[in-house]
C-alpha cells in the first residue's frame, strides 16, 4: 500500500487513542492545590463592622446554580447591596455541576464564589483540606434555631456549617384518590397495609401496580433506609468512614421492597424517563412515595391526571409514631478560594433566609423550603393544589417536615455509591433476584472503594 | 511533510538556479502556511492532551493520601478488571456482527444509486444519509418511544398479541438494539463515502467492460468494488475505532435501561466513569490509552489482511 495511506492510518490510530485519553485530561490534575485560604480552626464571629465595609466594596461575585429563575431573588441581593455584581452561571446540574466544580477546584482558578451543593454532595468537599468555607463565623450564631433540626444537622457537620441550606425533600406519599377508591383500599398506614394493599390492588388491575420500586434510584431507596432509622453512613471530616448498609434493620427495608418487586406486587421501571411519565400519565400506579419537591413535578408531568392525586405520610413502620425522611434539597455554599469570602457569604445568607427572598423560592420557584419561618407562612401552607383536589399539600408536606428523622450522614463520596448502586442492589430489582445479596454487593463494593481510596472503614 | 524537507533544493544548488529556487521556496512557505494551524490544533488538542494522559496513567491518586507514582500498577489494575475486559470483549462481538452488515448495507445503497438505474435517487441518497444528521437528544426520544417496553408500537403490537414486551432492554437485547441504533445513523455515513469513491472512477473502464458484455452485476464486483478498495479499508478502519470508542448510543440507553448499560457497557464508558464518578482520572487515563492500544492493533490486523489480499489478487 502507499505511504501516504499508511501515515494516514498512523494519524487515525492515534487520533483514536487520543480522543479516548483527550476527555479525561481535562480533568487530570497532579496534584492538590489547596484552598489558599486561612484554616477557621477556632472561628470566631466576624465583626459586624467588617462585614459592612465588604458590603460597601464593589465586588462580583460569581454563582454556579441551576435553579431556575434564581436571578430574582439575586436581584433582591443586588437591590439591598447595590455595590455588588453576581454572575450567575448555570454549568449544569447535578453530576456536570460538581465534576466542572471539582476541576475548577483543582486547577485552583475559575471556582465561583457560591455554588450550589446539595446535602449529600457536602462531604465531598469537606474532604482533606476542604474546598468549603466554613460559615460559622459569618452567619448569625441564632441560624441555627431557624431551621428543622434534620436540616441543621445537614449542614452542620464535623464542627463547621458548610452551607446554607436552600431547599430540601421530606418524604410523603402522593396516591390517586379515584384509583384506590375504585379498588377499595384506603391509603396504606403502615408497610403491613401497603403490602397487602399492593397484592389487593394488583388483583383488581391484573395490568397496573400499586407502587413502583425504581433499580435506578439510590436516593428513594437511602430515604426509606432514613425513614426506618438505619444510619448506614459516616464521616468523621478527617479519614474514617463508616458503611454499614448491610444492617438488619437495611435488609428489613429492603427485603420488603425487594418481596413486593418479585411477588409481582410491584413494578420494577427505572424513572424519571418517558416511559415512566407515560406510565403516571396513563394511572399504570395508583401511589408515588416521592420527596416534597414531588408534587410540583408530578403536576407538570402528569397533568392528565390533574385532581385525582392526593398527598399523605409515607406509609410507617412503628404505626404508633409518624416518621418521615429526606430526598434531596440542596444549600448554597461558599468556596474557600473566593477572593470575597464576606461578600459571597452574605449571598448566600441572604438569598436563603431574607423572608421577602425565601418565600419567592417556595412560591414562584416551588422549592420547598428549608426555614422555619416560610414552613410556617400562610402565604405558603394556605396555598390549595387544584391538582390535588384543592388540597393544601404544602401544609401536608411542611407537617411532614418537623417528622424528619435527624443525624443523617453521608460518605465524602456518594458519586460512587450512588453510581454503583445500579449494579448491585439495583440490578437486583431489575432482575427481580434475591435484594438483601444486592444490598450485601452494595455494601461489599462502597467498602471495597472506600479502602482503594485510603479511607480507614470502621 | 518529511518528503518535502528531503527533496528541498540545498544550497548548492540554489545558487546555480537561482529562479527555480525562490519560486520553489514561495511554494514551500504558502504550504507550511497551510498546514500550520492543523498542526497547531494537532499538537494542542492530541498530542499534548496524549501525553498529559499517559503522564497522568503512572501516577495514583487517592482522595486521602494524594498522588504518588505507581509504575504500571494502573495497567495491570486494567487488564485484570472484568468490567473492562468484558466491555473490551462485548465491542469485539459488535465488530464481528454489526461492521460487516453495515458496511455491506453501506455497499449495496451505493452501488445501487451509482448504477443510476434507480428513481428518486437523490431522494434515496438523503433519506438514507439522514439519520446521520439527526441530533442524539432526538434519538433517544425516538428510540426510546420505539423500544419502549408499556407503549412502543412494537411492544404495542406483541402486548396485543399476548406475547409480552419484545426483549429490547434484556441484557442480550440490548446488545442488538444498539447495532440497530448504529446501523440506522452509519449505513448513510458510509454509503456517502464509498458513493464518492465510486463516483471518481473514470467511466472508460466500465465502458469497455459493457462492450463485452458484462453485467451491471458484474461490473460492480469486477471493476467498481476493486477500484474503490482504499475507500472501503478507510470506512472499515473508521468502523473498527468507532466500535471500541462507541459512547453516545449507550450513554443514550442509560436512562431506559440503566441497570442492563451499567457504568462499563463500553470500555469508553467506563472510562469516562471512573474518572467522573470514581474521580480516579489516572486510572481512566490508563484504561485510555490500553484502549488506544487495542484499537491500533485491531486496525493494523484490519489493514495488513487487506494488503495481503490485495498482493494476492
Amino acid at each position: 500500500m502507499s505511504s501516504p495511506l499508511t501515515r494516514r492510518k498512523f494519524l487515525i490510530s492515534t487520533a483514536a487513542a487520543a480522543t479516548s485519553a483527550w476527555l479525561l485530561s481535562a480533568c487530570g490534575g497532579g496534584g492538590d492545590s489547596g484552598g489558599g485560604s486561612t484554616p477557621a480552626a477556632a472561628a470566631s464571629q466576624i465583626p459586624q463592622a467588617d462585614i459592612d465595609k465588604a458590603m460597601d466594596t464593589p465586588t462580583t461575585l460569581t454563582f454556579w446554580t441551576w435553579v431556575p429563575d434564581i436571578t430574582n431573588e439575586v436581584k433582591l441581593f443586588t437591590t439591598k447591596y447595590p455595590k455588588m455584581k453576581v454572575n450567575v452561571v448555570n454549568v449544569g446540574q447535578g453530576a456536570p455541576h460538581y465534576q466542572k466544580l471539582r476541576t475548577a477546584i483543582q486547577s485552583g482558578q475559575g471556582a465561583p464564589d457560591v455554588a450550589q451543593v446539595e446535602f449529600q454532595f457536602i462531604n465531598s468537599f469537606t474532604l482533606g483540606d476542604g474546598s468549603l468555607l466554613d460559615l460559622t463565623p459569618y452567619a448569625p450564631a441564632t441560624l441555627k434555631t431557624s431551621y428543622p433540626d434534620w436540616v441543621w444537622s445537614q449542614v452542620n457537620t464535623n464542627g463547621g456549617l458548610w452551607g446554607i441550606p436552600q431547599d430540601t425533600g421530606p418524604m410523603g406519599l402522593l396516591y390517586r384518590d379515584d384509583l384506590l377508591s375504585a379498588a377499595g383500599i384506603e391509603p396504606p398506614k403502615t408497610y403491613d397495609d401497603f403490602a397487602s394493599a399492593a397484592a389487593t390492588y394488583r388483583t383488581k388491575n391484573p395490568k397496573n401496580y400499586l407502587v413502583n420500586v425504581a433499580p435506578n434510584q439510590p436516593g428513594q431507596i437511602v430515604a426509606y433506609l432514613w425513614q426506618a432509622g438505619v444510619r448506614p453512613f459516616a464521616f468523621d471530616g478527617k479519614q474514617t468512614v463508616t458503611i454499614d448498609l448491610a444492617s438488619d434493620e437495611a435488609k428489613k427495608v429492603v427485603k420488603f421492597w425487594g418481596d413486593l418487586v418479585t411477588s409481582g406486587g410491584a413494578s420494577n421501571d427505572a424513572d424519571f424517563n418517558d416511559t415512566w411519565y407515560q406510565g403516571l400519565n396513563s394511572g399504570k400506579w395508583a401511589t408515588l412515595p416521592i420527596a416534597a419537591w414531588g408534587p410540583v413535578f408530578l403536576s407538570g408531568s402528569a397533568p392528565k391526571t390533574s385532581g385525582k392525586w392526593r398527598a399523605a405520610d409515607l406509609p410507617q413502620w412503628d404505626a404508633s409514631k409518624a416518621v418521615s425522611s429526606n430526598w434531596g434539597g440542596s444549600t448554597d455554599a461558599v468556596l474557600k478560594l473566593s477572593k470575597n469570602q464576606i461578600a459571597a457569604s452574605q449571598l448566600a445568607l441572604f438569598i436563603n433566609t431574607d423572608k421577602q427572598s425565601a418565600l419567592q423560592f417556595a412560591t414562584k420557584q416551588y422549592l420547598f423550603p428549608a426555614l422555619n419561618e416560610v414552613l410556617e407562612d400562610p402565604a405558603f401552607v394556605d396555598q390549595k393544589s387544584d391538582f390535588y383536589g384543592g388540597q393544601k399539600v404544602n401544609e401536608k408536606f411542611a407537617q411532614i417536615s418537623k417528622t424528619v428523622s435527624p443525624d443523617f450522614g453521608w460518605l465524602p463520596f456518594m458519586d460512587y455509591v450512588y453510581t454503583n448502586f445500579n449494579e448491585t442492589l439495583g440490578k437486583a430489582f431489575a432482575d427481580k433476584t434475591d435484594a438483601v445479596a444486592g444490598l450485601q454487593a452494595w455494601q461489599d463494593a462502597s467498602v471495597k472503594y472506600a479502602k482503594d481510596q485510603g479511607f480507614t472503614v470502621s | 511533510m518529511s518528503t518535502a524537507v528531503e527533496n528541498a533544493p540545498s544550497v548548492d544548488s540554489a545558487s546555480r538556479r537561482p529562479r527555480v529556487t525562490a519560486a520553489k521556496r514561495r511554494q514551500y512557505g504558502a504550504a507550511y502556511a497551510l498546514v500550520l494551524p492543523f498542526f497547531v490544533i494537532f499538537l494542542a488538542m492530541i498530542i499534548v492532551p496524549l501525553f498529559y494522559s499517559g503522564y497522568l496513567s503512572f501516577f495514583k491518586k487517592q482522595l486521602i493520601g494524594g498522588v504518588r507514582f505507581a509504575g504500571f500498577t494502573n495497567y495491570t489494575r486494567a487488564l485484570t478488571a472484568p468490567l473492562f475486559l468484558s466491555g473490551v470483549a462485548r465491542m469485539a462481538v459488535f465488530l464481528v456482527l454489526q461492521v460487516p452488515f453495515m458496511l455491506a448495507m453501506s455497499l449495496i445503497f451505493a452501488l445501487a444509486l451509482d448504477s443510476g438505474m434507480m428513481r428518486l435517487a437523490r431522494f434515496s441518497r438523503l433519506a438514507i444519509f439522514i439519520p446521520y444528521a439527526v441530533p442524539g437528544v432526538v434519538a433517544t426520544l425516538m428510540w426510546g418511544y420505539l423500544y419502549g417496553p408499556d407503549f412502543g408500537p412494537f411492544a404495542q403490537i406483541t402486548n396485543a398479541l399476548g406475547f409480552g414486551p419484545p426483549p429490547f432492554f434484556t441484557s442480550t437485547g440490548m446488545l442488538f438494539s444498539i447495532m440497530n441504533m448504529v446501523n440506522w445513523a452509519f449505513i448513510g455515513y458510509n454509503m456517502i463515502l464509498i458513493y464518492a469513491a465510486l463516483r471518481s472512477i473514470p467511466g472508460e473502464l466500465y465502458e469497455a467492460a459493457r462492450v463485452d458484455g458484462a453485467s451491471e452485476i458484474r461490473i460492480a464486483w469486477s471493476i467498481k468494488i476493486p477500484a474503490i478498495r482504499p475507500a472501503l479499508l478507510l470506512t472499515i478502519i473508521f468502523s473498527v475505532i468507532g466500535t471500541f470508542q462507541l459512547f453516545t448510543e449507550p450513554k443514550l440507553m442509560f436512562n431506559l435501561a440503566p441497570n442492563v448499560i451499567g457504568t462499563a457497557w463500553t470500555p469508553n464508558l467506563y472510562a469516562y466513569n471512573i474518572a467522573f464518578v470514581n474521580q480516579d482520572a489516572n486510572y481512566a487515563a490508563a484504561l485510555a490509552f490500553l484502549l488506544g492500544i487495542v484499537i491500533v492493533i485491531v486496525s493494523y490486523i484490519v489493514q495488513l489482511s487487506a494488503q495481503r489480499k490485495e498482493r494476492r489478487s
